[in-house]
């Protein structure tokens, strides 16, 4: 059961990304593929923790709370950057 | 036992979770209406995974961590914030500012109008 749960949860968030890849080809607005460039990051969080519990090692703690922080900061400077045309004013 | 079935639990429906808001993205048809999929749908899958990893750790590794925590908490704080950009950034793109009600203040919308210069640089 333990083994085949993540299998299952590696699936639903593989599939997410690719869902999430389809909508950034064919977003219609700049904001759809921000929003889906987020939801990228955010699944890909979750995949690091998956892997974390699939080898059974805590390392990629570190490299999930990075990838999150990389994530949000690059969010917003792209708002930014569509919204004022300038990052930091 | 009772730790493996209450960690493949949380990992499955973390996995429904995650999948319902990357679904949402691709089944909804307007961009104010796809933002509710990620933001909320998504955020829970992931503080599943986050707690299912807790889990596994403390039960099973034996060794128990709070590093999750403070993953949850920096998602749950960064994702109404970036929602909250990203709608801005639809609005100043799709919306003009008739078409959105009065806001209700002295000021209008602050994604039109720019915001009020202060009366003493120094501040109060």
């Amino acid at each position: 059961m333990i083994t085949s749960a993540p299998i299952f949860s590696f699936a639903c968030f593989g599939l997410g990304l690719l869902l999430n890849l389809w909508r950034i080809a064919t977003g219609p607005d700049s904001a759809d593929r921000i929003l889906a460039l987020d939801t990228m990051v955010i699944n890909i969080i979750a995949l690091l923790i998956l892997y974390g519990i699939w080898q059974g090692t805590a390392v990629y703690y570190e490299a999930s709370m990075l990838v999150a922080m990389v994530g949000f900061v690059s969010t917003v400077a792209y708002c930014r950057f569509v919204l004022r045309g300038d990052i930091i004013e | 036992m009772l730790a493996e079935i209450l960690i493949s639990a949380f990992l499955v429906i973390a996995g429904i979770f995650g999948l319902v808001g990357s679904l949402g993205m691709i089944k909804l048809q307007e961009t104010m209406q796809r933002l509710h999929a990620p933001t909320k749908a998504t955020t829970l899958g992931v503080g599943g995974v986050l707690i299912a990893s807790m889990l596994y750790f403390g039960l099973i590794k034996g060794q128990l961590s709070f590093h999750e925590l403070m993953i949850t908490l920096f998602l749950f704080l960064t994702a109404p914030i970036s929602a909250n950009f990203v709608a801005k950034t639809f609005l100043q793109a799709n919306m003009r500012a008739k078409d959105l009600p009065p806001s209700q203040s002295e000021y209008g919308w602050s994604v039109y109008v720019d915001p009020p210069k202060r009366e003493s640089p120094e501040g109060d």
